[in-house]
């Protein structure tokens, strides 16, 4: 069984490579300054209502891209709805292929869209694992008495 | 003999206050939060919550008439209950933009001093510029922060309680920067020293002046 300081080490060391590795950026810090005693979840919620949300609009990229004729204005407004909510919460990656994205959109690009919505449900992937791996280690450092120490 | 309008604006100035300086330090500023994000109603609820600020946030421009008794059907909240100090609105929303909203806000003769920040991701010149010329306090890329929400919080809470001087500029930072008209100090962005930048000052007596900036940021083609 890890000691509380190990455990914390190890929420700090992951931490720091979810930052340098581009997929959290300073505005996840700035939600952690949000929580406090009073709101002790709040992060964890504001990330729960990030995933909702993308899963919702992934889905309705996805069927967008499947019409006949497709509408590059509805998929140029979800698009930006992704990027918006990605960049609220600091998922810096995800963002980033949003951006991209909605040049493709602009272009009327379908097999840039195509493949941007490919990457960007990689991204959402990738970075919902690892904040889902963030907030088990931080309940592991919690549940062994430990406090969390953000920023970090 | 005064107008109905004419009385209500006078009872809500004296009763709350819209012109900034006249909130006292010990009331709650009430903000009025618009934005059709999940994601972004929860976090300026909570910006706004933890800066002390009493929050209502509703998802739509529409919604925001709404409460406000604007949309021509009876509001629910009386005028004497409803003192509303700061309306901050995203920009892009489905239906009516910020931008509408705004308008809206600036053409009731009951709401016309509430100052409103416009919110948005995008950092287009000629939207900022028209949202200012509107009548925004500021206009604010998003994603917003805790020091954005500070800022915005002293200087309606902390104003010289004389109708907005309209002087200079600011900007600060690479993505994250405010556009305001009501700065009275120039503050240099140590984050990007690319788009540090001079202000003119503005020396018209209409509240409206046409901004001149000496360096202008890379503009976007999307509106």
């Amino acid at each position: 069984m890890d000691s509380v300081v190990q455990l914390q080490r190890q929420l700090v060391d992951y931490s720091a490579q979810l930052f340098n590795e581009g997929f959290l950026d300073d505005q996840f810090n700035q939600l952690q300054q949000l929580q406090d005693e009073s709101n002790p979840d709040f992060v964890v919620e504001v990330v729960t209502l990030f995933f909702e949300d993308s899963e919702r609009l992934l889905d309705e990229l996805a069927k967008a891209l499947e019409q006949q004729s497709v509408d590059y204005r509805k998929i140029d407004a979800h698009v930006h709805q992704l990027k918006g909510s990605s960049s609220s919460i600091g998922a810096q990656r995800v963002q980033k292929v949003c951006i991209g994205f909605r040049n493709f959109c602009d272009e009327r690009n379908i097999e840039g869209c195509q493949k941007c919505l490919q990457q960007v449900k990689h991204e959402y992937s990738l970075v919902k694992t690892k904040l889902e791996t963030l907030f088990k280690l931080e309940q592991k450092v919690l549940a062994a008495g430990g406090s969390i120490p953000w920023p970090m | 003999m005064a107008t109905a309008g004419e009385i209500l604006r006078r009872s809500l100035t004296e009763e709350v206050g819209f012109s900034k300086g006249s909130v006292s330090g010990s009331e709650e500023l009430h903000v009025l939060a618009v934005d059709d994000s999940f994601v972004d109603r929860k976090v300026i609820e909570r910006l706004l919550k933890i800066s002390s600020c009493k929050v209502t946030v509703v998802e739509s421009g529409s919604r925001a008439l709404q409460y406000l008794g604007l949309d021509g059907e009876k509001s629910s909240v009386g005028f004497n209950d409803l003192k509303i100090n700061l309306i901050m609105t995203d920009y892009s929303m489905p239906g009516m933009t910020g931008y509408e909203l705004l308008k809206k806000i600036k053409e009731s003769s009951a709401f016309r001093e509430i100052p409103v920040v416009i919110m948005s991701s995008e950092n287009i010149l000629a939207r900022i510029d028209r949202c200012l010329e509107e009548g925004a306090e500021e206009y604010i890329i998003k994603p917003v922060k805790l020091s954005d929400v500070k800022r915005i919080k002293d200087v309606i809470m902390g104003g010289d309680g004389e109708q907005k001087k309209r002087k200079s500029v600011r900007k600060r930072g690479r993505e994250d920067c405010f556009y305001s008209l009501s700065q009275p100090q120039l503050v240099q962005s140590s984050s990007s020293p690319a788009f540090d930048f001079l202000p003119s000052e503005l020396q018209s007596s209409s509240p409206f002046s046409t901004l001149s900036l000496s360096k202008r940021p890379k503009l976007q083609t999307r509106d």
